[in-house]
């Protein structure tokens, strides 16, 4: 059999022979899963949210205690220090910092203020519209401690299968407790909510007051958003693709602003974007905003 | 979920949307206006469901499916290639018929345009407003010589979901220790243009482990194909030496086959297989031909509304329909059939019709964790639907990138499947 092997054929035929032999079969990519990402997302591979670490970070992280989570009970007792390097955590917070406040005047935005996230109660800031998971977790008593903390960070939809927060997880248990150690700092007893300044989001884009100030129509909006649900789904679910609903609007402007302006590095949503008017962005954050 | 239609400023999207004239309201038989979709896949089915959820139980939708569980045929190469169970990518009716929609499972056999009726395979005839064709495609009969959907139990195609996904890995999987799998690649334009290329990845994926010494050989009439440099780099990367691919310069598309000797002939010489794989020249579904709406293989549409060239009453959407630039993907017929719902609702109820938008991405997995994707964004023009922008993964990409963009596939598939079929 395979008399074509026989057949005398230049190599162009053949164009997928061209490598040495035995090199790659199997092997991959000799890079282990955790080398690859110590946090899972990777630059382009978020859509919805700002990635501004360096890969570097994570190098740097350096060993640091890891305390045995399974003898903080007494979370009150619990000093930052022995939780992590709130330094460090402050860093690793960059990754959360697109979404969710902390500090003096921290303010609810596409996710809740974590001001005195610990011992809180799961889904009870007045005013944030959460998953209907985290209504229902925090119904069933679910308190924001270290252990529930630990887990949601290091998986969310584990935790809690329908939350909304898009967001695949700190791997390691360093990055973890280090911010957890941050959190800390702005979580009462003791009342210790520094005079810092909130973790303001960089404005990824200086937009003109009238472009934030557009009043969208939901229903071209909910047109629009019909090529957005392709991937994005409209329950809120996260597979994998971000949430877009129930954002405050001016986070909704300012994110499709940046990638427009291709600030934001996904190439399908520089795509999307680009070809939205100022009115399209209004009409879809009044959409999407005003779901639930 | 609940959309609050809090106070709204009119803006200038509002002006720019033009407002149809309503047609008479379901002239032939009072009542609802009437529309009937053909076809339960990635166009018809999202065609149902938005004119169900947009019409506001305004509009009477039939939706014709002969099968009670739809397997996509996206991600069916992840299945073949043991990275997805084959559970999930089966998909039932019950969310649509949940939302109002009149799912009838029954074969559409006959359209009689001039007095607007689908005859279906019990012999009911059920009347139309407006029709909307989404039977994805066929096969063109004689394409591959020796082959016929007769044998593709020897030869599976696995072009259409289910049960072939599921022979063809079977018969992978049952190949001897070292032996040959061929796939018989088609012409353009067919449906997911990088779609054999991922199968052969996917493959190559399954027999690496289960079988490493087993070979791949590829007849292609084409002499380049879609995403080429990213799978010829994977293909170095992952599956070094296991693939030839034999372009038409060495004729790749001078085949035929013997489903029964399990011979497939390249330019002459006959080559003994173990497993094949024949994708055949493709077609619309066969009810437009029925339907009288088709020119050459496919029924050619307007885009503005996915309307056919044939009738204003029809609409084309997805695999079936000749656009213009859209690939044949389950993410393009998504997109047609939104502009396609809002087109009919416009028409019947006279709602606001926007004009129409059109994008399409196409993941491909190359190997576990290693994806790239394709896309472009597309706008109706008088003459076609056309592209207007795209991008395309790089070779080189790290693997850190390659991984996320699987993990967005996944997410895709989630999002593209509950906008089909809603949640039952
Ligand atoms: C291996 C493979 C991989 C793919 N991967 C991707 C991918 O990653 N991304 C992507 O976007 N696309 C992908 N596709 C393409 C995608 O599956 C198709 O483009 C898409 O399904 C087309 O949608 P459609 O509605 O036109 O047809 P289909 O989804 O095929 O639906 C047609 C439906 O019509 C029904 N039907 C046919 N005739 C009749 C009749 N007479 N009466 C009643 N019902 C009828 C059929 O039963 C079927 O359910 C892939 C395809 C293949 C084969």
């Amino acid at each position: 059999m395979l008399t074509l092997r026989e057949r005398p054929r230049n190599g162009a035929a053949r164009m997928f022979r061209g490598r040495p032999r035995g090199q790659a079969r199997g092997g991959g990519w000799g890079v282990s899963p955790g080398d690859m990402a110590r946090v899972k997302n990777s630059e382009q591979g978020k859509t919805g949210m700002k990635r501004m670490l360096s890969w570097g970070l994570a190098a740097m992280a350096g060993p640091f205690l890891c305390v045995n989570l399974s003898v903080t009970g007494a979370l009150a007792e619990t000093e930052t220090q022995a939780i992590g390097d709130p330094e460090h955590g402050a860093e690793v917070f960059e990754y959360c910092s697109g979404c969710h406040q902390v500090g003096a005047g921290a303010e609810n935005g596409i996710g809740p203020q974590l001001n005195g996230i610990f011992g809180r109660t799961a889904g009870t800031i007045a005013g944030f519209s959460y998953s209907k998971g985290l209504v229902r977790e925090g119904r069933n008593g679910m308190v924001w401690d270290l252990k529930h903390l630990d887990a949601y960070l290091e998986n969310p939809k584990a935790l809690v299968s329908d939350t909304r927060m898009s967001f695949d997880g700190l791997e390691t248990q360093e990055e973890r407790n280090d911010v957890m150690a941050y959190l800390r700092q702005f979580s009462d007893n003791p009342q210790n909510i520094p005079e810092a300044q909130p973790t303001v989001r960089k404005q990824e884009v200086e937009l003109p007051p009238e472009i934030l100030a557009l009043v969208g129509d939901p229903e071209y909006g909910e047109y629009l958003a019909s090529e957005c649900t392709t991937c994005h789904q409209i329950d809120g679910n996260y597979d994998g693709i971000p949430s877009i609903i129930a954002w405050p609007s001016d986070d909704f402007v300012v994110a499709m602003h940046a990638y427009k302006r291709k600030i934001r590095p996904h190439p399908v949503m520089q795509m999307m974007a680009g070809r939205l008017t100022d009115e399209e962005i209004a009409a879809l954050a009044a959409y999407f905003g005003a779901l639930e | 979920m609940k959309l609050n239609r809090r106070a709204f400023i009119g803006t200038g999207a509002a002006a720019a949307a033009a407002l149809s004239a309503p047609h008479a309201r379901s002239a032939s038989h009072g009542g609802k206006p009437k529309v009937i979709v053909i076809g339960g896949g990635a166009g018809g089915a999202t065609a149902a469901r938005y004119l169900m959820k947009d019409g506001k139980g305004e509009i009477d939708v039939t939706l014709i499916e002969p099968s009670r569980m739809y397997y996509t045929c996206f991600f069916s190469n992840l299945y073949i290639g043991g990275v997805r169970d084959f559970e999930t990518l089966g998909h039932d009716y019950g969310g649509l018929a949940k939302a109002g929609v009149n799912v009838v499972h029954d074969m559409a056999v006959g359209i009689d345009r001039d007095t607007k009726q689908v005859t279906i395979a019990s012999g009911a005839k059920l009347p139309y407003d407006k029709l909307v064709l989404a039977p994805g495609i066929d096969f063109v009969e004689g394409a591959v010589p020796g082959w016929s959907v007769a044998a593709q139990n020897k030869m599976p195609h696995a072009y259409k979901g289910g049960s072939q996904t599921q022979l063809l890995k079977a018969q992978l999987e049952a190949m001897p220790e070292g032996g040959t799998f061929a796939m018989i690649a088609p012409p353009n334009p067919y449906r997911c243009p990088p779609g054999p290329y991922e199968r052969v990845s996917m493959v190559a994926n399954l027999l690496s482990n289960i079988n490493p010494t087993a070979k791949i050989i590829i007849a292609d009439p084409k002499d380049k194909f879609s995403k080429q440099a990213l799978f010829q780099e994977g293909w170095g990367r992952h599956y070094d030496g296991m693939i030839d691919w034999i372009g038409p310069e060495f004729g790749g598309g001078n085949v035929s086959v013997d489903p029964d000797a399990m011979t497939v002939t390249i330019d002459g010489e006959v080559t003994e297989v173990d497993a094949c794989n024949v994708i055949p020249a493709m077609k619309a579904g066969h009810i437009c031909e029925i339907a009288g709406v088709t020119e050459g293989n496919w029924a050619p549409v307007d885009g503005a509304g996915m309307v056919s060239k044939a009738d204003p009453d029809v609409h084309v959407l997805g695999d079936s329909s000749a656009q213009g630039d859209m690939p044949k993907s389950g993410f393009s017929a998504n997109s047609q059939a939104k502009v396609a719902a809002m087109a009919i609702r416009g028409e019947l109820l006279g709602s606001k019709v926007f004009p129409a938008k059109f994008s399409n991405t196409c993941w491909s997995l190359i190997a576990p964790d290693d994806g790239v994707k394709v896309g472009a964004s597309y706008a109706a023009t008088p003459e076609k639907i056309a592209k207007t922008d795209g991008f395309i993964s790089q070779t080189g990409e790290d693997a850190a990138l390659r991984k996320a963009t699987y993990e967005e596939s996944v997410g895709w598939y989630e999002g593209i499947t509950s906008d089909m079929f809603g949640s039952s």
